[in-house]
C-alpha cells in the first residue's frame, strides 16, 4: 500500500506567488480550473439531472400505475421515456463519475490537479448549455425527441419531428464533454503520478478510471458519426438508414450498438473501482486479489468491443453470427465473475463493520450480480427471441444501472463526502436514505422480470390487463423510491452547509489512499509538492 | 506562473489522443461501406447485385428444381399498383428466366419509382443473377401510365445444395422528391 513519507502539507511560500485566498462568488465557480470546484459542480448538476430524469419517470410511473390512458398522450408519453434515458444516462450517471475523477484521481496519485485544468473546465460548462438545449426541445411545437434514447432509424429520421436537430446538438455537445473529460483523465494519470506510485500500485478507482477513458476516446467519436447521419438523412437529403436511396436501417443499429455497448462498461468500471475502494476499507483487508482486478477491468473493456449485436439478435442476422455474439457476450461474464468473488474473497475473514458506504457496497455486490444474471439469460439466442423488447429487458438494465451505477455512486458520496466537507454527514438521515432507497428499488424493479417474462412489451404507455396488478406494485415502488432520493437531497444540503461532527484526516478506520493522508477537508490545493510512495 | 514541466509530454499525448478520437469518428463512417463490403463478400443481407449479370456458357444443371416467390410491396406515400405477373416459378439452375411485372400510376402527377429487392434466405442472394431487372434504375410514370416490366434472371449453379426454395420481393418506394429533374420527362 502506499504510504506518505512527507505529510506536511503546507501551502508555504516555497511554492509559486499564487494568491493564498480563495475565490468566491459567481466567478469562482464559473471560471475554475481547480480538480475539486469542478468536481463539486459535475456532482452537484449530475444530482440536479437525476431529480429531472427521476421526475420523467415519475411520469412514466404514474401513467402505467392503471391500464388505460389516462394522465398522457402516447406521444408526450414517449418523449417521457427517450429523454428520461437520455438524461440518466448523459446527464446523471457520466457526469457523476467524472465528477468522481475529478475529485479524487489528482489526490489518489499525489498530483495538485488534473492535467488540462482549462480544459476541465469547458468539460463541465457546456454540459448544462447542451441539457437546456435538449430540455427546451419537449416544450416546441411537435414535441421533444420521442424515439427512446436509442433513436434508431427510421424512426429518428422519417418520423420523427423536427426537434430531432436539437437533440442531435445536445448529443454532439455531451459527446465533446466526454471525450475532452477522457483526454484529461489519461494525460493526468499517465504524467501525473507522484513518484514511486508505479502501474501496479495504483488505486483500483484509478484503474477503472483510466480503461473507462479509453473507452470513451475510442467509442463517442462512433456516437458522434451515427447522430450526424441521422441530422443528415432528415434534413439534408443523404440515405445512410433509407433502403429507398440504397441505405439500411439495420446498419444503424450496428454503428449505434458499436458505440452502445461499450458505453453500458463506461457506466459500470467506475462503480467497480468505487465498490473495490470501499469494501478493504470496512472489512479492514486488502482487496482481494489486486492484479487479477486490474486485467478482469481490461479484459471486459477489450470485450466490450465485439458483442455489440447482441442487442440486435432479433433482426435476422445469420445464425452463425447470431452464435459468435452470444458466445462473446457470455465470456465476459467470466472477468465479472472474478470481481464479484474477488470483493467477496476482500470480505472473507475480515474485520467488518457496516458504516452507510459500506451498506450501499454491499447492495451493489448482491444486486449488480442479480442484475448480470438477467444479462447472461438475455445472452441466450433463442430465449432473447422471447425477452427482447420486453419488460425483462427493461428489468435487467435498471438492476445493473440503478442498484449498480447509482448505489455505487451513493456510496462514494457518502465514503469520500467527510473528506470534502471535513464533517461527518447525518448519520440517521443517511440510514433511512439507505433502507429505504433498497426496499423501494426492489419493489420497482424485481417485479418486471416477471411482466416481461409474461410478455409485457416495453416502451408502451398502456398495456393488457393482466399486466395490471404488478405495474400497480411497481409504480408504488418508483414513487417510494423517487421519495427517497428526497432524503439524500436534505443530507447533502445540510453537508454542504457543513453541519456535523468534525472527522479526522482518515476519516474511516481502515481506509489506506493518498487523500485520507491529507486534511479532512481537504485544502484547496493539495500536492502542490509531489508526496513520495514507498 | 513558472511553467509546467509536463507540459511538452502532456501535449505530445494529448495529440495522440486526439488522433485517435479524430480516427474514430472517420471509422464511425467507415463503418458505411464497410458494412455493404461485409454484407457482399459474406453473401448476407438478402441484397442481390445492382448492376445486369451477362448470360454465357451457363450450364444448365436439368438435376435440380429451384422454386423462386415473388412477392411485390410498394412502401407508404407510393400509390402505384405494383404486382407479379407470376407468383412462383420453378427453374432450373443455369437457365435463363423472364417474369414480368406490372405497375400502374393511378394519380394525375407523375411519379418516379424505384424498386429495392431483397432475397430471403439471405445467402441465396449471392446467387441470383438478373441480366435485365426495372430495380437497376428509377421508373417515372405519367398520370394514369400503366407499364409491363420484364426481369431476365438465372439462378447460379453453385447454389448450395440445401436452398432449393427462395423468395425475391420488391419493394417499390416513391423517390420522384430527389429523382432527376431529367428522368421526369
Amino acid at each position: 500500500m502506499t504510504t506518505l513519507t512527507d505529510s506536511t502539507q503546507h501551502d508555504t511560500h516555497a511554492d509559486d506567488h499564487h494568491d493564498h485566498h480563495i475565490p468566491y462568488g459567481i466567478k469562482r465557480w464559473l471560471n475554475t480550473t481547480n480538480h475539486k470546484d469542478i468536481g463539486t459542480l459535475y456532482l452537484w448538476f449530475a444530482f440536479i439531472m437525476f431529480l429531472t430524469g427521476g421526475a420523467m419517470a415519475m411520469v412514466i410511473r404514474a401513467e402505467l400505475f392503471q391500464p388505460g390512458l389516462q394522465i398522457v398522450e402516447p406521444h408526450f408519453f414517449n418523449q417521457m421515456t427517450t429523454v428520461h434515458g437520455l438524461i440518466m444516462v448523459f446527464g446523471a450517471v457520466m457526469p457523476a463519475f467524472t465528477g468522481l475523477a475529478n475529485w479524487l484521481i489528482p489526490m489518489m496519485i499525489g498530483a495538485p490537479d488534473m492535467a488540462l485544468p482549462r480544459m476541465n473546465n469547458w468539460s463541465f460548462w457546456i454540459l448544462p448549455f447542451a441539457f437546456l438545449i435538449l430540455l427546451s426541445s419537449l416544450f416546441l411545437e411537435g414535441g421533444g425527441p420521442a424515439f427512446g434514447w436509442t433513436f434508431y432509424a427510421p424512426l429518428s429520421t422519417t418520423y420523427s419531428a423536427d426537434s430531432t436537430a436539437l437533440f442531435v446538438f445536445a448529443v454532439h455537445i455531451m459527446g465533446a464533454s466526454s471525450i475532452m473529460g477522457a483526454i484529461n483523465v489519461i494525460v493526468t494519470i499517465f504524467n501525473m503520478r507522484a513518484p514511486g506510485m508505479t502501474w501496479m500500485k495504483m488505486p483500483l478507482f484509478v484503474w477503472t478510471w483510466l480503461i473507462t477513458a479509453f473507452l470513451l476516446i475510442a467509442v463517442m467519436p462512433v456516437l458522434a458519426g451515427a447522430v450526424t447521419m441521422v441530422l443528415t438523412d432528415k434534413f439534408f437529403g443523404t440515405s445512410f438508414f433509407d433502403a429507398a436511396g440504397g441505405g439500411d436501417p439495420v446498419m444503424f443499429q450496428h454503428i449505434f450498438w458499436f458505440f452502445g455497448h461499450p458505453e453500458v462498461y463506461i457506466m459500470i468500471l467506475p462503480a467497480f473501482g468505487i465498490i473495490s475502494q470501499i469494501i478493504p476499507t470496512f472489512a479492514r483487508k486488502p482487496l482481494f486479489g489486486y492484479a487479477s482486478m486490474v486485467y478482469a477491468t481490461a479484459s471486459i473493456a477489450l470485450l466490450s468491443f465485439i458483442v455489440w449485436a447482441h442487442h440486435m439478435f432479433t433482426t435476422g442476422m445469420p445464425v452463425a453470427a447470431e452464435l459468435f455474439f452470444m458466445f462473446a457476450t457470455m465470456l465476459i461474464s467470466v472477468p465479472t465473475g472474478v470481481k464479484v468473488f474477488n470483493w467477496v474473497a476482500t470480505m472473507w475473514r475480515g474485520s467488518m463493520t457496516f458504516e452507510v458506504p459500506m451498506l450501499f457496497a454491499i447492495a451493489f455486490i448482491v444486486l449488480f450480480t442479480i442484475g448480470g444474471l438477467s444479462g447472461l439469460m438475455l445472452a441466450i439466442v433463442p430465449v432473447d427471441f422471447q425477452y427482447h423488447d420486453t419488460y425483462f429487458v427493461v428489468a435487467h438494465f435498471h438492476y445493473v444501472l440503478v442498484t449498480g451505477a447509482i448505489f455505487s455512486i451513493m456510496a462514494a458520496v457518502y465514503y469520500w463526502l467527510p473528506k470534502w466537507t471535513g464533517k461527518m454527514f447525518h448519520i440517521g438521515l443517511a440510514k433511512w436514505h439507505f433502507w429505504c432507497s433498497l426496499v423501494s428499488v426492489n419493489v420497482l424493479f424485481f417485479p418486471m422480470h416477471f411482466v416481461g417474462l409474461a410478455g409485457m412489451p416495453r416502451r408502451i404507455p398502456d398495456y393488457a390487463l393482466q399486466f395490471a396488478d404488478i405495474n400497480k406494485w411497481i409504480s408504488i415502488g418508483g414513487f417510494a423510491f423517487g421519495l427517497s432520493q428526497l432524503i439524500f437531497l436534505v443530507l447533502l444540503i445540510k453537508a454542504c452547509k457543513k453541519q456535523g461532527e468534525p472527522v479526522s484526516d482518515q476519516v474511516w478506520e481502515g481506509a489506506e489512499g493518498l487523500e485520507w493522508e491529507i486534511p479532512s477537508p481537504a485544502p484547496y490545493h493539495t500536492f502542490e509538492t509531489p508526496p513520495i510512495v514507498k | 506562473m513558472s511553467a509546467n514541466p509536463n507540459q511538452t509530454k502532456n501535449n505530445k499525448l494529448v495529440l495522440k489522443l486526439a488522433a485517435i478520437v479524430v480516427g474514430m469518428f472517420g471509422f464511425g463512417f467507415a463503418l458505411v461501406p464497410l458494412y455493404d463490403v461485409l454484407c457482399d463478400a459474406l453473401g448476407i443481407n438478402g441484397k442481390p447485385s445492382d448492376t445486369a449479370s451477362v448470360y454465357e456458357a451457363v450450364e444448365i444443371d436439368e438435376s435440380r428444381l429451384i422454386t423462386v416467390d415473388f412477392i411485390t410491396r410498394i412502401n407508404t406515400g407510393m400509390p402505384w399498383e405494383f404486382k407479379s405477373e407470376t407468383r412462383q416459378v420453378k427453374v432450373h439452375p443455369g437457365q435463363l428466366n423472364e417474369v414480368n411485372f406490372y405497375v400502374k400510376n393511378p394519380t394525375n402527377t407523375a411519379i418516379v419509382g424505384q424498386a429495392v429487392p431483397s432475397i430471403s434466405p439471405g445467402p441465396a442472394a449471392l446467387y441470383m443473377n438478373k441480366t435485365e431487372c426495372f430495380c437497376f434504375e428509377q421508373q417515372t410514370l405519367q398520370a394514369g401510365e400503366e407499364l409491363l416490366m420484364p426481369m431476365q434472371f438465372y439462378v447460379d449453379p453453385q447454389l448450395p445444395e440445401e436452398i432449393t426454395y427462395f423468395t425475391l420481393q420488391y419493394t417499390l418506394y416513391n423517390v420522384t422528391a430527389s429523382a432527376d429533374v431529367v428522368a421526369m420527362n
